[in-house]
């Protein structure tokens, strides 16, 4: 691996007692897209925010750039594009405008913000909607106006905390698409996410969170292999019968879990479990044959859902 | 990048944040210029019409027209109307805009994201309401040696006078507005219940003397009466003792060295989660 943009070592954040980032390391390379997948309240938000050096950490090392935010903090952050979690765009300033005034905290010379500031309006697809008010986009809108402004100083690393997170699925598809350009152009994208399909799609490599703490590492397809197998048969026996009906299917597949609302059976070939079904005697209301995703990897370290 | 290395910019926003902040005070503020320069002319006018004219003809038919302290009233009042007025700057300026950037449009957190720091935030903060006071007293002013209302050259001072107790006074609206998580109505009582009450009682409108010793503290407390009362001095020669004016500049300093120095501590224990 070529020398790590961001290097994390035993990185812990506290909140009186509670930690909220508990002895997370991980490195993350020039140019690549690496994600953190968690559920709400894993931590991955603080991780963010010590990695854009607005938070001190409580122990551990940070390295961002080659830099310590503890010391560094403007020059690490005047190289970073951030996209929180909730928009803060200035509602009270129209939408190119929010531009012209975010370059400015960077010291940018107004000319080259001004041209700068079109370009992205362009690439974030809103210049006819320049002179709009910021409340009156659409979220996935706001969205891309926030990375349009987080770009607006050519950062080498973008950070985006659950980039797509309340948008409709067109827009996501937009925002996912406009992400995907940054990451051809080589720059290095960090985000969090609860989606597993959007790290999937994003993400050259991830760790999975929960608790403040790191679960696995690794690419999505790797995480995929080492913890799940190829294929998943759900069946849905009605609410209240899955329990049951868990007890009854034992021996079917390599593991099966038991959720509230469905039993999800893990093999190598789904279709053959299904075909053995009947033979229990168990009649599924529904049932479906897929392949393992990142949200099976995540059920089988924390024994949890994603989305919950 | 034709605007020099990336330390090179984070060297000159550690140097001139403080300005870029005021910038975007600047820029808002433009969004209700009118307001602001409808009330910046308006209220001079009203108050001193109204005082000046109307409540000073009442007051000097029955007292002659070196009513109070030796002067008419409308030369009493005046400088506590400017007072007053960089008091109205700083209520308006160091609360809701303050509690927006923190809470309702938190864009303190997209600044500080930027290079921008907590303290450079505050500073900015105070430099666009200093100017936006400046320009508000500096008017009023004007209007004030229109009406007569001003004897002596040396008034002019009375425009840093009242930017003083202006932010002295503002500063610590700032802070305690800082550690504010939701308004509940705390601003609208700290409206009613202090600034009201500080305006009235501050030797504002009738001279502390008039008031019972037992409620003489509320001067003594407010900025306003400490910046009134050395106004006065200044306008038309009130007679005073050097270490009361002296302590007419310290205290209202004294606040404002406080004050911003809490929102300082304020802004960074609440930006930095």
């Amino acid at each position: 691996m070529p020398e790590p943009v961001i290097t994390a070592v035993n990185l812990v954040k506290k909140y009186k007692d509670f930690a909220a980032v508990d002895n997370v390391s991980f490195e993350i390379a020039p140019g690549e897209s690496f994600g953190f997948l968690g559920p709400n309240g894993a931590g991955k938000s603080t991780v963010m925010r010590m990695v854009g050096a607005v938070s001190t950490r409580t122990s551990g090392a940070l390295s961002v750039l080659g830099l310590d935010p503890d010391e560094y903090g403007p020059e690490i952050r005047s190289r970073l594009g951030v996209v929180p979690q909730a928009d803060n765009l200035d509602t009270e300033l129209r939408v190119r405008e929010n531009l012209l005034v975010y370059g400015r905290y960077f010291g940018l010379p107004r000319r080259q913000i001004a041209s700068r500031a079109d370009e992205l309006l362009e690439f974030a697809q809103l210049t006819e909607r320049a002179k709009a008010k910021v409340d009156d986009l659409s979220g996935g809108m706001k969205r891309r106006l926030t990375i349009a402004r987080a770009l607006i100083n050519e950062p080498r690393i973008l950070l985006l905390d659950e980039p797509t997170t309340g948008l409709d699925p067109q827009a996501r598809h937009i925002l996912w698409d406009r992400l995907f350009r940054l990451k051809e152009q080589g720059t290095t994208l960090v985000l969090t996410t609860h989606y597993m399909d959007e790290a999937e799609q994003l993400c050259d490599r991830l760790v999975v969170v929960d608790k403040g703490r790191i679960m696995a590492e690794g690419t999505p397809a790797s995480l995929i292999a080492s913890y799940s197998s190829r294929e998943v048969l759900e069946m849905r026996f009605g609410s209240g019968h899955n329990a049951d009906a868990g007890e009854r299917l034992v021996g079917f597949g390599d593991r099966i879990e038991v959720l509230p609302d469905r039993v999800l059976v893990y093999s190598s070939d789904g279709e053959a479990e299904l075909s053995r079904i009947p033979s229990t005697g168990l009649t599924p209301i529904t049932s479906l044959v897929r392949r393992s995703s990142l949200e099976d990897v995540f059920l089988r370290l924390t024994g949890r859902s994603l989305v919950e | 990048m034709s605007a020099g290395t990336p330390t090179a910019r984070a060297s000159r926003v550690r140097r001139f944040g403080s300005w870029y902040v005021a910038e975007h005070r600047f820029r808002v503020m433009r969004s209700y210029a009118q307001t602001i320069t409808v009330t910046g002319i308006g209220n001079p006018l009203i108050y001193l019409y109204a005082l000046g004219v109307g409540l000073a003809t009442l007051v000097d038919q029955n007292l002659g027209p070196d009513a109070v302290n030796g002067v008419g009233y409308l030369q009493f009042v005046a400088p506590a109307l400017l007072g007053m007025a960089a008091i109205t700057v700083a209520s308006e300026e160091f609360t809701y805009p303050i509690m927006l950037g923190f809470k309702w449009n938190p864009t303190f957190y997209g600044m500080n994201a930027a290079p921008i720091s907590p303290a450079q935030i505050i500073n900015g903060v105070v430099i666009s309401v200093a100017a936006r006071m400046f320009a508000t007293c500096g008017l009023y002013y004007v209007f004030m040696l229109l009406f007569g209302a001003v004897v002596r050259p040396a008034g002019v001072l009375m425009i840093p006078v009242a930017l003083l107790v202006g932010l002295g006074f503002g500063a610590l609206l700032m802070a305690y507005t800082a550690t504010l998580t939701e308004d509940t109505g705390q601003l609208a009582m700290l409206m009613r219940f202090v600034i009201l009450p500080m305006t009235l009682f501050s030797g504002t409108f009738f001279p502390l003397s008039q008031l019972p010793i037992f409620l003489q503290w509320i001067g003594w407390l407010s900025p306003l009466w400490h910046g009134v009362e050395l106004s006065r001095v200044l306008s038309y020669g009130a007679v005073e003792p050097l270490w009361l004016s002296v302590v007419h500049v310290a205290y209202p300093a004294c606040l404002l060295a406080v004050g911003w120095w809490l929102a300082v501590r304020f802004a960074k224990r609440r930006l930095n989660k």
